[in-house]
């Protein structure tokens, strides 16, 4: 037990004096997540538009003030004439244009129905989708609000409810998957250089040569950096909270207990790496480009699976960052408890095992 | 009275493929003997002295460490032996007393044993100054003899130095060699590896290895007049003008 302390207080003193790490532990992920955060957001606001009002009559000037309103458009201009619009989308000044016609509410008062045009850029199919959603609601609860008060029969709309993120925020579904990316970048590049810089510098010989049991040693070396990576989680967690708004509906408790789990799970892998390689460059290098990448494609949070060939769903499979980021959402945006995430729990905790049992196996006790 | 053999080799091997590092050597070293391992670059001497502090595993051959097989009770054996790799090997990045405290503490030393022994080891290198700097601070020189201190601290049987001295100064070689010295009066067997045949000189016996074999073992004084020469540099010169692999 004393060996094992010694070695901790060696380790930490290894982590606090190296600039370098600290800045990249705790720098790193700060960065990464107010980057991702506010980068990979597929929330449009601010988009402009035109609005051609031929009916200028109480109907088109209540659609128009409710655009004015919305904080997703920003009228540019007001026009009369039909041929200012293509010009303005030829030159990228709008994304959108809205055309009411001439007797919007005679034609909504006598027959209840009045065709609305909406002009969108397709050249971003993406944008031009979030912008229809948006109009098309604007449009939606005008229409709902005049059947209140007319007395025509009740026409029936479809109605369609985002669930669990009804103002399709772009914070809730990427947070936990950076969350889950950066627990693993962080995790792994630091226990993978750890071991190999002892290689590299001759002081794994020495510690070879001595009584130390090499199980002792590589726990000794991860024990640390779980200290420093649950810190960084808590980080991680209030600048989600506070800065990116995402709600945590479910126990925190649980999320912490899982999220602790990944970073088991990404320690053992930085040991396993740190332990089959004989440079820290090799290390970094297999770190970055076997977990980092794989991670970014596969975790779902940028590119969705389930459009994916099935060979590289497989894949995706192996990913640890995948089951923590199913886990993570289910948490703190659907607020469920463990009876619904223990299926990915076991995957992970058995990802964990393997890898821990790996990298025990892969310690050379002998230098060849 | 016969001397107690803490060193016993009998044909030890081991190949990397094709190539013999190290080439069935046989030998005995005694308690307190301080032991020069010599041999011209790529002779083999790392490999040999690997294989004796259980870093590589032999391919044929036995031997005995303090006693101990080194196939089966590498762990005893490891409790037993100090060493000092060619590469500077303590953590620059702790201080000196730090490095103590580590190293103390993997071997299992009680806090007060280092305590003791710590302070006795930096009274003795004159290091109280420095005691709370960083070890990357310190001159090649300084290093080197805390090394040396802190691979004896735990008081093993017998200490492995692969090329100890190399890129010191002459006057803290001799410093070195004080200490050396010190150890083998204390009963530490020293088994030396080096390219200075000065300190040839200083050896109690020593081995010349040429192409994985040892081809030449006894007291500098013996080998000299074997060879009828004035100094080991020339016992070297003689045995290693022979070698077919060229220095790495």
């Amino acid at each position: 037990m004393n060996q094992f302390i010694t070695f901790i207080k060696k380790e930490f003193y290894h982590v606090f004096r190296d600039g370098k790490t600290l800045l990249m532990l705790f720098g790193l992920p700060i960065v990464q997540i107010v980057l991702f955060g506010f980068a990979l957001s597929n929330e449009i606001k601010n988009a402009k538009m035109m609005i051609l009002d031929q009916a200028k009559d109480a109907s088109s000037q209540q659609i128009i003030e409710r655009f004015a309103a919305s904080p997703y458009f920003q009228i540019e201009k007001t026009i009369n004439h039909e041929a200012a619009i293509e010009p303005s989308f030829l030159k990228g000044n709008i994304k959108m244009a809205l055309i009411l016609p001439a007797n919007l509410d005679q034609d909504l008062n006598h027959t209840g129905t009045a065709a609305v045009q909406l002009l969108l850029d397709a050249s971003d199919p993406n944008a031009a989708n979030t912008l229809n959603g948006y109009a098309s609601s604007i449009l939606n609860s005008f229409q709902q609000e005049r059947m209140l008060n007319s007395k025509l029969p009740l026409q029936l709309t479809p109605q369609i409810r985002m669930l669990y993120n009804p103002e399709l925020k772009g914070a809730p579904t990427f947070v936990p998957g950076v969350m889950a990316l950066v627990l693993m970048l962080v995790c792994v590049l630091m226990t993978s250089i750890s071991i190999v810089k002892e290689k590299e510098l001759g002081t794994m010989e020495i510690l070879l040569v001595s009584p130390v049991n090499p199980f002792l040693l590589i726990i000794a070396k991860a024990v640390p950096y779980l200290g420093l990576s649950l810190i960084n989680l808590a980080i991680i967690l209030t600048l989600s909270v506070t800065l990116l708004d995402m709600p945590i509906h479910g126990s925190l408790l649980l999320l912490i207990a899982e999220s602790t789990l990944l970073i088991i799970t990404a320690l053992s892998l930085g040991l396993l790496i740190s332990n089959v390689t004989n440079s820290q460059q090799a290390a970094m290098l297999i770190a970055i480009l076997a977990m980092m990448i794989p991670t970014l494609l596969f975790t779902g949070f940028m590119f969705p699976i389930e459009n994916m060939p099935l060979p590289l769903q497989w894949i995706s499979n192996l990913i640890p960052a995948k089951w923590y980021y199913i886990i993570a959402k289910s948490i703190m945006i659907k607020g469920l408890g463990f009876a619904a995430i223990w299926k990915e729990t076991l995957i992970l905790l058995g990802m964990t095992v393997f890898l821990l049992f790996l990298s025990f196996k892969k310690f050379k006790t002998r230098l060849e | 009275m016969e001397a107690e053999k803490v060193i016993q080799t009998v044909d030890l091997s081991k190949h990397f493929g094709d190539f013999i590092a190290c080439n069935a050597i046989s030998f005995e070293v005694f308690k307190g003997e301080i032991f020069g391992f010599l041999g011209a670059n790529g002779a083999g001497k790392t490999t040999a002295m690997k294989m004796l502090c259980g870093l590589s595993a032999p391919s044929s051959g036995k031997a005995t460490i303090a006693g101990f097989d080194i196939y089966k009770q590498t762990e005893a054996i490891k409790k037993r032996i100090g060493y000092m790799s060619q590469k500077f090997s303590l953590y620059e990045d702790l201080s000196v007393l730090e490095n103590i405290e580590f190293f103390g503490g993997i071997y299992g030393l009680s806090q007060q044993e280092i305590k003791q022994r710590g302070q006795q080891l930096i009274d003795q290198l004159g290091l109280a100054d420095v005691a709370k700097n960083m070890v990357g601070s310190l001159p090649l020189g300084w290093k080197q003899k805390l090394a040396f201190s802190v691979a004896s601290l735990h008081d093993p049987e017998i200490i492995f130095l692969d090329e100890p001295t190399g890129g010191v100064d002459p006057v803290t070689r001799r410093q070195f060699w004080d200490l050396i010295y010190a150890a083998s009066v204390r009963g530490i067997t020293v088994f030396v590896t080096t390219h200075y045949m000065d300190e040839a000189e200083y050896c109690h016996r020593v081995s010349i290895m040429v192409d994985g074999e040892i081809k030449a073992l006894d007291t500098p004084e013996n080998l000299k007049k074997q060879f009828q020469v004035d100094s080991m540099e020339d016992v070297f010169f003689e045995l290693a003008r022979g070698a077919q692999r060229l220095g790495d």
